[in-house]
C-alpha cells in the first residue's frame, strides 16, 4: 500500500470516528451531541392541531355499541347485496366524476382538495363501519361494504380514496373497539359533522423492514397516564389531523393502540410527501413525551384488537389496489386498441394482448382473495391467513399491474398527460404502507 | 351476500374425495408411475363407488356431470359445477394421473353429459367415454383438424378417416369422442363430434406414448380408416350452421377448464403441503402476520406460492359457481385455467428447489408432483390459448385480428 492511501486510510478512519462519536462518548458529551441530531430530524415538524377541535370527554357512558355478524346463507356467492351494489355504483360514479378529474394537482399538491373532503361526508364514509345507534348508517358488521367503497374510491384515485377514507377507518375503530365512553367522546365528530373530522391510523415508522409487531415507538405507565414517545410515517392527513389513532410498545405489555388527539403536548407534524398517494398529504408524526389520560388506550390494550387492526388496515390497501389496478385495465385496454404501429393495433400483437390478459387475471385473483379475508372478518372468523395472502398478492401483482399499465402506454405512460404513471406510484404504496385506513 | 367459504353442504363429499385421494391413489401413485402403461385395477371398484355416489347425490366426486342446470330463479345456488370441482381438487391432492384414469369419468363423458340428447345420453349411460381431439399437425389449432367424416346415405353411417394422438385413456375407454370436419372447407362450423365405439374395427390402436409425467394414465394414438359411424352417434346438430361457429363444440370447454384447472389447484396443494411440512421439521414456519420481508427467505417464498394457490382456487371456484348460476363464464374458466396452469407448474418446481434432494428424489412424490404438473399447463388449452381467449374477450377481438 503506498504512502498516499495509507493515509487516506488513516484520515477516513479519523473522520469516521469523529463521527462516529468515539470522541463525544469519551467527552462524555454523547447527550447534548444527541440533542443536535435530534433537533436536525426534528426539523420542519410543528405543533399539530392548533387550529383543531378539542373533543369534549365523556364519562359514564355505559357500555360500548357493537355491530353483529352478517348471518348469510352460508353458500358461496360472488354477489354483492342489493344495498351494497348501490353504494359501489354512486362510489364509482364519484370516483369517476369528482376524483379522477381532481387527481392530478391534488398529487403535484399532496393535498386533498377541502370541498372533496366535505364530499366525503356527504357520501357518508365514515358512517359505514358505524352501528346505526351510534349515528352511523349500519346494522351489520361491513368489511366486504368497506371494500367495495375503497375499491370504487380508488378506481377514480387512490390518493384522494386514502385522504376521505382514513377518517372512516378511526371510526370504524371505534365502532370496533372503543368503550362507551370513547364512543361518545369521538364518533360525533365523524358521524354528526358536515365534513368529518379529520383523522387516521398512525402505525408506521420510518426505518426498512418495519413490522409493526416491533415498534419503536414506546407508551411507558406514570401513575394513570400513559406517555408516547417515537416518530410516525406515511400518515394521511397528518398535518390536519384531529385524531390520531397511534400505535405503540407498551412497556412491559406489547403493541398497543391510543386515541391521541393532535392538540395534545408534543404532538409535531411535519408534512412528507412520498412517491404516490399524495393526494392523502401524508404526513410523518412526531411524539415527545406525549401524555395521555388512561382513557387514550383502545381496546383496553388487548393484543388481539392490535392485530386485528393491522389485518384490516392490510386489508384496507388491498382493496385499494384492486381499484386503481381495474383503472389501470380500463384505461389500457382503450389504448392498446387505438394505438397503431406497423400498420394494425398494438392490440393485435401477443405480446401486447397477453398483458392485458394477465393484468385481468391478477386483477381478479387480487379481488377475490380481498373479498374472501373481508367476509371471513364480518363473519368473525379468523383471517389472518387470508389477510397475508391477500397483502402479498396485491403487493406483488398491484405493483406489477402498475408497472405494465405504463409499459402499454409506452413513453406516453411516463408523461403526467396519462394517469398511468400516477397509478404506478400510488400501487407500490401497496405492500409499503402499514395502517392509515382501516375496513 | 358475498362470502367465498366452502359451503356446509359439500363438506361430506369433500371429505370423502380427500378420503380416496389419501387412502386409495396416495399408496399406488409411485407404482404406477414406474409402471407406466400398467392399468390400475384399484380403480375399478372406486369407480363402481362412485358411480354410485353420483346415481345417489347427482353431485359426484369424479369428472362427470358438467351439464348446464337452469337457474331455479330461487337466488344464488351452489350446483354440480362447484361440487364436481371440489371433488376433483381433492382427487388431484392425491393423484392427478390417477383421476384421469377413473373408469366413466372421461372428457368424452364430460363432453357427452354436456352436448348430448337424452337418447344418447341414455344409450351411452355407464359407459367410458375418452376424447380424441387432437391431431400430429393440429394442436392447440383444433379448427385446423384434417380428420374427415363423410357422410354415406346408402347406410346412414359417418364414414372417419383420419390420424388422432393424445387419447387420454383412450385403450382403456369403451367409447371414443372423435372430432372431425365434415367440409374441411368451411372450418370451424363444420367440425363435429361423433361417439366411436372402442370396439369399431376402424378405430386402430396406433400407440401409447411414454410420457414427463400423469404416466399413470394412458395416451393413446389412433387411426381413423374407414371408421364408420352410426349417425346416432353425432353430437349436437349434423348441420353445418357457419353462424354458431365452433360454438356447440367449444361450449363443452367452458364446464370443463374449471375442472382441469381444480386438478391443478389440487395438486399445487399437495406440493404446498409436503414443503411446509418439510420446511416446519427445517426449522422454519410463516407467521402470517408479520411482514414477509421480515422473516426468512423460505417463509416469504412459501407465502408467496400460498397467495397464487389462493388466486389460482378462488379463481376456480368463482368460473364453477358461474356455471352454476347459469352467467357466462368462458372468460372466467380461461382466467381460472391460466392462473391455476402456471401456479401448479411455478410452486411445484419451487417446491422441490425448497426441498433440496428431499424434493427431488423419488422417496416422496413432490418431484413426481412437478412432472405432473406441466400437463395441467398444457392439455385443455395451453396457458398461451387461455391468454388469447382472455385477449380476444377484453380486447374486443375476432381469431383474425388477434392471432
Amino acid at each position: 500500500m503506498s504512502m498516499a492511501e495509507r493515509s487516506m486510510g488513516l484520515s477516513l478512519r479519523a473522520l469516521g470516528r469523529l463521527a462516529g462519536s468515539d470522541v463525544v462518548d469519551r467527552l462524555g458529551v454523547r447527550k447534548p451531541a444527541e440533542r443536535i441530531l435530534y433537533r436536525a430530524t426534528r426539523d420542519g415538524f410543528k405543533a399539530a392541531g392548533a387550529a383543531g377541535r378539542t373533543f369534549k370527554a365523556v364519562n359514564g357512558n355505559g357500555k360500548p355499541k357493537r355491530l353483529p355478524s352478517a348471518a348469510g346463507t352460508g353458500l358461496f356467492d360472488l354477489t354483492p347485496t342489493e344495498e351494497q351494489q348501490m353504494l359501489q355504483e354512486s362510489f364509482k360514479a364519484f370516483g369517476q366524476e369528482q376524483l379522477r378529474p381532481a387527481a392530478l394537482s391534488a398529487d403535484t399538491d399532496a393535498q386533498a382538495p377541502a370541498e372533496l373532503l366535505a364530499a366525503g361526508g356527504e357520501l357518508g364514509l365514515t358512517m359505514l363501519g358505524v352501528p346505526d345507534e351510534l349515528g352511523g348508517a349500519v346494522s351489520e358488521r361491513s368489511s366486504v361494504t368497506a371494500v367495495l367503497a375503497a375499491e370504487a374510491l380508488a378506481q377514480g384515485d387512490m390518493g384522494l380514496a386514502v385522504a376521505l377514507l382514513a377518517p372512516a377507518g378511526v371510526a370504524s375503530a371505534l365502532a370496533l373497539w372503543g368503550d362507551g365512553d370513547q364512543q361518545a367522546t369521538y364518533l360525533p365528530a365523524f358521524v354528526e359533522e358536515e365534513t368529518p373530522s379529520p383523522a387516521a391510523l398512525a402505525l408506521q415508522e420510518p426505518r426498512a423492514l418495519f413490522d409493526p409487531f416491533a415498534l419503536q415507538t414506546t407508551a411507558r405507565r406514570e401513575r394513570d397516564d400513559f406517555v408516547l414517545d417515537g416518530v410516525k410515517s406515511l400518515v394521511p392527513l397528518a398535518e390536519r389531523a384531529e385524531l390520531l389513532l397511534v400505535a405503540a410498545r407498551l412497556e412491559g405489555h406489547g403493541p398497543v393502540l391510543f386515541l391521541v388527539e393532535t392538540k395534545a403536548r408534543g404532538v409535531l407534524v411535519k408534512a412528507a410527501p412520498s412517491m404516490g398517494v399524495r393526494a392523502a398529504a401524508t404526513g410523518d408524526v412526531l411524539l415527545e413525551g406525549v401524555r395521555l389520560p388512561a382513557r387514550a388506550l383502545l381496546g383496553d390494550g388487548d393484543p388481539t384488537v392490535y392485530a386485528a387492526a393491522v389485518r384490516r388496515a392490510r386489508l384496507a390497501w388491498c382493496a385499494l389496489a384492486c381499484g386503481t389496478a381495474r383503472a389501470v385495465l380500463d384505461y389500457v385496454i382503450p389504448h392498446v386498441n387505438e394505438r397503431v404501429a406497423f400498420g394494425e393495433p398494438i392490440a393485435n400483437r401477443q405480446s401486447v394482448a397477453f398483458t392485458v390478459s394477465d393484468i385481468a387475471v391478477e386483477l381478479e385473483g387480487m379481488r377475490l382473495a380481498t373479498l374472501r379475508a373481508a367476509a371471513r372478518l364480518d363473519a368473525g372468523k379468523d383471517a389472518a391467513r387470508e389477510v397475508a395472502i391477500a397483502r402479498t398478492l396485491c403487493s406483488e401483482k398491484g405493483a406489477w399491474i402498475g408497472s405494465n399499465g405504463v409499459q402499454l402506454l409506452g413513453g406516453h405512460g411516463y408523461v403526467k398527460e396519462h394517469p398511468v404513471e400516477r397509478w404506478y406510484r400510488d400501487l407500490r404504496a401497496v405492500g409499503v404502507a402499514e395502517g392509515a385506513l382501516l375496513v | 351476500m358475498i362470502n367465498l367459504e366452502i359451503p356446509k353442504k359439500f363438506v361430506p363429499l369433500v371429505g370423502q374425495a380427500h378420503q380416496v385421494a389419501e387412502e386409495v391413489f396416495r399408496p399406488i401413485s409411485r407404482k404406477y408411475d414406474q409402471e407406466e402403461h400398467a392399468y390400475p385395477k384399484e380403480l375399478d371398484m372406486l369407480a363402481a363407488l362412485i358411480d354410485g355416489m353420483n346415481e345417489g347425490s347427482g353431485s359426484g366426486a369424479g369428472a362427470a356431470g358438467v351439464r348446464r342446470e337452469k337457474s331455479d330463479g330461487d337466488g344464488v345456488r351452489n350446483g354440480s359445477n362447484m361440487s364436481t370441482v371440489l371433488g376433483i381438487i381433492e382427487l388431484c391432492w392425491g393423484d392427478v394421473g390417477l383421476l384421469l384414469s377413473m373408469p366413466r369419468q372421461g372428457l368424452g363423458n364430460s363432453a357427452i353429459a354436456s352436448v348430448a340428447n337424452d337418447e344418447q345420453l341414455e344409450r351411452f349411460r355407464g359407459k367410458w367415454a375418452a376424447m380424441a381431439i387432437t391431431e400430429p399437425e393440429a394442436g392447440s389449432d383444433s379448427a385446423a383438424i384434417r380428420t374427415t367424416a363423410v357422410y354415406d346415405e346408402a347406410t346412414g353411417e359417418y364414414v372417419l378417416n383420419g390420424e388422432k394422438i393424445y387419447v387420454t385413456s383412450g385403450e382403456r375407454a369403451d367409447l371414443v369422442v372423435v372430432w372431425a370436419t365434415l367440409d374441411r372447407s368451411v372450418g370451424r362450423a363444420a367440425i363435429k363430434s361423433f361417439v366411436v365405439e372402442r370396439s369399431n374395427p376402424g378405430l386402430k390402436l396406433d400407440r401409447l406414448e411414454h410420457k414427463l409425467g400423469i404416466r399413470a394414465s394412458d395416451t393413446a394414438a389412433f387411426i381413423l380408416d374407414d371408421c364408420r359411424v352410426p349417425r346416432e352417434n353425432l353430437l349436437g346438430s349434423p348441420e353445418i350452421d357457419t353462424s354458431r361457429g365452433f360454438g356447440g363444440v367449444m361450449q363443452t370447454f367452458d364446464n370443463t377448464r374449471p375442472l382441469v384447472a381444480g386438478m391443478a389447484v389440487g395438486l399445487t396443494r399437495a406440493c404446498l403441503e409436503l414443503t411446509e411440512r418439510l420446511l416446519r421439521e427445517a426449522g422454519v414456519e410463516v407467521d402470517y402476520d408479520r411482514p414477509a420481508s421480515t422473516q426468512s427467505a423460505a417463509a416469504a417464498e412459501y407465502l408467496a406460492m400460498e397467495a397464487d394457490f389462493e388466486a389460482a382456487r378462488l379463481l376456480t371456484l368463482e368460473a364453477a359457481w358461474m356455471a352454476d348460476n347459469s352467467k357466462p363464464n368462458s372468460l372466467q374458466a380461461s382466467m381460472a385455467k391460466a392462473k391455476a396452469g402456471r401456479t401448479c407448474v411455478d410452486v411445484a418446481l419451487r417446491c422441490v428447489r425448497l426441498c433440496g434432494s428431499l424434493g427431488f428424489g423419488q422417496e416422496l412424490l413432490l418431484e413426481k408432483w412437478a412432472r405432473d404438473a406441466k400437463i395441467l399447463d398444457l392439455f385443455e388449452g395451453t396457458q398461451q390459448i387461455q391468454l388469447l381467449i382472455i385477449a380476444r374477450q377484453l380486447l374486443g377481438k375476432t381469431s383474425a385480428e388477434l392471432k
